[in-house]
């Protein structure tokens, strides 16, 4: 069979389980919606924790941006696996305790007060919302490269999916088809993996085959710092960042892990606080399989990259090469018209453009895998975006239905709520749809929001809130907001109003603003004690509600208080 | 009730203590070997990897799954000891 049939039955088939999945698990009341009834097994809500994580850019990009980068990639090794410590540390066993649905409710309840709720509302409709549109144009972008239909068909075919799992199944729904699409998403990364490394290097673990030895025995690490610094590159295995501000992302990365709504609701659909600890180390477990393979399929894939274009004869490269410049994921252009292909990082005298993306969509090609591996990943790529989208719908559908409508009216039936929740999940799957046909400019920029606002607002505060009795509403409100609108301007700063002076000498102690959102978490810390210290400790029953909430036993599901 | 507020007391204390503990390995291994302390490390190797980048892409990563199982093992300990396990 050609890759084109294999793609559509692979495809095709694990579109079919969600679909059944969805109906199987319909959600009938608002806290099946909300939380999936509180049931879930730690072991179950890791994986789907993992998938819901695990993003379109994990799954298709990662890889490829380390290539690229070396040893600065690991910035988002660390970052995107790091905060699941914190996760797991400081935040899910308590927000667990705690035991109502969403981040919002707990701002608000813990910080006595709506206004403290409506700026989290915002903050989780802000993050979720940049990061759907993201994942709604990588559905469409798998869709187009390897279905060959059109971007906006496939945006909107996959609309079509999650609207039908997200907004019938709720909570439910999700966590079951995110467990399917964690298998399929995980097996389709690994695959490629495994034989890329059994030929390169002869070790069919892909993790220990990056320290392994390639053909004549040299190590590849040491291989590749070699072919790359004689091309005129930055060696491999160094930075070429500064210090400061590699450690400021990782940070920023890490903390924003921590205080994403979508990740945090999570832990609310396990019955007990031990459940939601142990559900972390799964969920890291689960996740660490992808992020420990993946530097290996960088250096893979930009070792065969080189090793098999790089220098050769312009009419002599292999197949995949041609079939890639037709996406325009790889360009060979002979400039000096010698004959053969130049690779140097100076632009007038490159001859070889490989778009990031390539590391891991082509890998079945360069290493000549069978079809269905190349369908395989289709479906693997589909599943990470798919599953990704879902959980941040959920979150804004919650967002808008709980944290927004029940406020205002708290007198509303469940009957009335759980529709305006489905209604609020339709509107949203529309809208983010909509940003997947017509991608605003600067997707690649937000995603540095969202992270330093997640990082600027929640986090501290949610910390706080379950670390200190002491903390009242007056510094929340005044530390987030002060550490949203630090970060904020900073990144519009920088990313919109002068992008040309988004150099290192004009930032502040060197950090880029994709770091930015550790120096506003700084903020946030700083300015909420200042201001707690000098405004009235909380009532009594919130400091009862922070003592409970650190005691484990009698953790119910998640309820109304 | 005195004394249990007492007792509650003195177990979230020993709850910060185990987290303090497990966050400073965990500030170890990935901004200390991984970013602060990278370029003395790749001197060491082991195999193929220069220690300090391997921690920085895969070293820390493991540790940090470690981090989490220890941290739900003895917190399931305290709890027991203390009473306040969930049943």
């Amino acid at each position: 069979m050609d890759i084109l049939t294999w793609t559509y039955l692979l495809v095709g088939f694990s579109f079919a389980i969600y679909i059944g999945i969805a109906i199987y698990t319909k959600a009938s009341s608002t806290k099946e919606f909300y939380t999936a009834g509180g049931g879930v097994s730690p072991l179950a809500n890791g994986m789907a924790t993992a998938a819901d994580w695990m993003s379109a850019a994990s799954f298709i990009s990662m890889a490829g941006i380390i290539a690229f980068s070396g040893y600065d990639g690991s910035v988002y090794l660390m970052g995107w696996t790091g905060g699941y410590v914190l996760l797991a540390l400081l935040l899910a066993p308590y927000l667990r305790k705690f035991g109502k649905f969403t981040v919002p409710d707990f701002v608000g309840d813990r910080y006595y007060s709506n206004k403290a709720k409506i700026v989290a509302v915002i903050c989780a409709l802000f993050i979720s919302f940049t990061y759907v549109a993201g994942q709604m144009r990588g559905v469409g972008i798998v869709f187009s490269r390897y279905l060959e239909v059109d971007i906006n068909t496939g945006v909107i075919i996959g609309m079509t999916i999650v609207f039908f799992y997200a907004v019938l199944g709720g909570m439910k729904g999700i966590t079951y088809t995110q467990v399917a699409q964690y298998c399929v998403l995980i097996f389709a990364f690994m695959v490629p993996a495994i034989f890329v490394s059994m030929q390169l290097t002869s070790n069919p673990v892909p993790q220990l085959g990056l320290g392994g030895t390639v053909e004549g025995g040299e190590y590849l690490l040491d291989k590749l710092d070699g072919v790359l610094t004689d091309l005129g590159f930055h060696e491999y295995t160094t930075g070429r960042k500064p210090t400061a501000d590699i450690f400021a992302i990782t940070l920023a990365l890490m903390v924003g892990t921590a205080g994403l709504p979508h990740v945090i609701v999570r832990f609310f659909t396990v019955p007990r606080v031990k459940d939601a600890r142990l559900s972390a180390g799964y969920a890291l477990v689960f996740i660490a399989i992808l992020y420990t393979t993946a530097p290996a399929v960088a250096a893979f894939g930009i070792y065969n990259a080189i090793d098999t274009v790089a220098g050769q004869p312009v009419d002599q490269l292999p197949e995949w090469v041609g079939n890639w410049q037709k996406t325009n994921l790889i360009t060979v252009e002979d400039k000096d018209r010698d004959g053969f292909v130049q690779y140097t990082p100076y632009q007038d005298t490159n001859e070889l453009n490989i778009d990031k993306d390539i590391m891991v969509l082509a890998a079945p090609e360069i290493a000549n895998l069978p079809n269905w591996v190349v369908g395989l990943v289709a479906a693997g790529g589909m599943a990470a975006a798919l599953s990704t989208a879902a959980g941040l719908l959920l979150v804004i559908s919650t967002a808008v239905s709980r944290d927004l409508f029940r406020t205002f009216s708290p007198s509303m039936t469940e009957k009335r709520e759980l529709l305006i929740a489905r209604i609020a999940a339709a509107t949203a799957v529309v809208i983010a749809g909509y940003f997947g046909v017509n991608p605003p400019g600067f997707v690649a920029e937000v995603v540095a929001f969202a992270f330093g606002l997640a990082a600027a607002s929640f986090f501290p505060v949610i910390i706080m809130g379950i670390f200190s009795t002491r903390m009242n509403k007056e510094g929340a409100i005044a530390g987030m907001l002060c550490g949203l609108i630090f970060t904020l301007s900073y990144i519009i700063y920088f990313k919109f109003i002068h992008p040309e002076l988004n150099t290192m000498e004009h930032w502040w102690f060197g950090v880029s603003p994709e770091g930015i959102g550790s120096l506003g978490m700084a903020i946030n810390f700083l300015v909420c004690y200042l201001v707690s210290m000098v405004t009235p400790a909380p009532p009594q029953k919130v400091q009862d509600i922070i003592q409970d909430i650190r005691i484990p036993r009698g953790a119910g599901s998640a309820h109304d208080h | 009730m005195d004394e249990h507020k007492q007792r509650m007391k003195y177990y979230w204390k020993r709850n910060i203590r185990i987290v303090l503990s497990l966050l400073a390995v965990w500030f170890l291994v990935s901004f200390g070997f991984g970013i602060l302390m990278v370029e003395p490390l790749n001197a060491i190797r082991v195999g193929g990897f220069k220690l300090g980048f391997w921690f920085a892409q895969q070293g820390s990563i493991f540790s940090f799954v470690v981090l989490i199982f220890i941290y739900v093992y003895k917190m399931n300990k305290l709890d027991e000891e203390f009473d306040v396990n969930e049943k």
